[in-house]
């Protein structure tokens, strides 16, 4: 769960460009960390990369927080 | 020009879509070679940009069908490691006057004309929003602007490419991706070599240029539009067709 996080953080850095502090479980892509929905979509696009899983569109739809990205990924490697 | 850049062009074994192909080559580039079924032909398209000293794979897909598409663009991928070109030019025509036109004819130039280039677009994005830089080019019709009475199916379809590129283009602007199309007028091809003489003649008399155009007058815009050079344009139609429309 911790090295999920990590590595779904530095994602988020990279990808994001936001303050690491900011990345926290509750926080939401879109109004906390300023994403719009084509930065949501590669996100995901970088998320199935990393952890070599496939995240289907209805699926993809349903994730709003860093939170439900790890439990996500958690529930599915 | 295009030194290394993968481009790939749908229905590139005949036509404009040949001509495309080794013009792109021509410049640089290597290509795949999509066909639908006319595979002698497409690997002639192969041999011929080989000759020219490029690297080119030709990849059977119906681009009416996402899974094809799927895997034509897994399998370019596979072998260049990216994509940095897509020309969408595979098109179908089932001419027929509103009031005969079946069902069937409007549902199988709808799919490959239209959906098809959504496929490709869809399936061409995540590789070109990982690299950060992309150039589509969708070839549309002098008659998705102008009408044309016995092709209500091609037209709509060719339209609805106009409208699909101004969107594709707003959406990917920001990740370096460039969404254009070419509307070519009537073109010299097989797709145009079955019309009647007479036909042929009404055409050209609607041509202020006064002759059908070759298919290496759409190869050259193609080029321009894969350049560098067109850089600084996106979701634009430009019109190859000897002047009909203005």
């Amino acid at each position: 769960m911790a090295d999920t996080l990590e590595r779904v953080k530095k994602i988020i850095v990279d990808r994001l460009g936001v303050d690491e502090s900011k990345i926290v479980l509750e926080a939401s892509f879109k109004e906390d960390l300023g994403a719009d929905s084509l930065d949501v979509v590669e996100l995901v696009m970088e998320l199935e990369d990393e952890f070599d899983l496939e995240i289907s569109d209805e699926d993809a739809e349903k994730i709003t927080t860093v939170g439900e990205v790890v439990k996500y990924i958690e529930s599915h490697k | 020009m295009l030194t290394g850049k993968t481009t790939l062009v749908t229905g590139a074994s005949r036509g404009i879509g040949r001509a495309i192909a080794l013009k792109l080559a021509q410049a640089g580039a290597n290509i795949v070679v999509n066909y639908a079924g006319s595979e002698a032909a497409a690997s002639e398209t192969v041999e011929q940009v080989k000759a020219l000293g490029r690297e080119a794979i030709m990849v059977r897909a119906n681009v009416s069908d996402s899974e094809d598409v799927n895997e034509m663009f897994k399998t370019a991928l596979e072998h260049f490691g990216n994509i940095d070109i897509l020309v969408n030019n595979a098109g179908i025509t089932r001419d027929n006057l509103l009031m005969r036109m079946k069902e069937e004819e409007w549902d199988a130039v709808i799919d490959t004309n239209l959906k098809g280039v959504f496929n490709c677009v869809k399936a061409a994005t995540r590789p070109m929003m990982k690299q950060r830089s992309g150039k589509i080019i969708n070839i549309t019709s002098v008659v998705g602007v102008l009408g044309n009475a016995g092709q209500a199916n091609y037209v709509a379809a060719k339209a609805g490419v106009i409208g699909l590129t101004k969107t594709a283009a707003r959406e990917l602007a920001t990740r370096g991706i460039t969404v254009n199309a070419v509307a070519p007028g009537f073109i010299d091809t097989e797709m145009t070599a079955v019309l009647p003489e007479d036909v042929k003649a009404n055409l050209v008399g609607q041509i202020p240029l006064g002759r059908l155009g070759q298919t290496d007058d759409i190869a050259s815009v193609v080029l321009f539009l894969a350049s560098d050079s067109a850089n600084y344009m996106t979701g634009q139609t430009l019109h190859v067709d000897g002047g009909m429309y203005m």
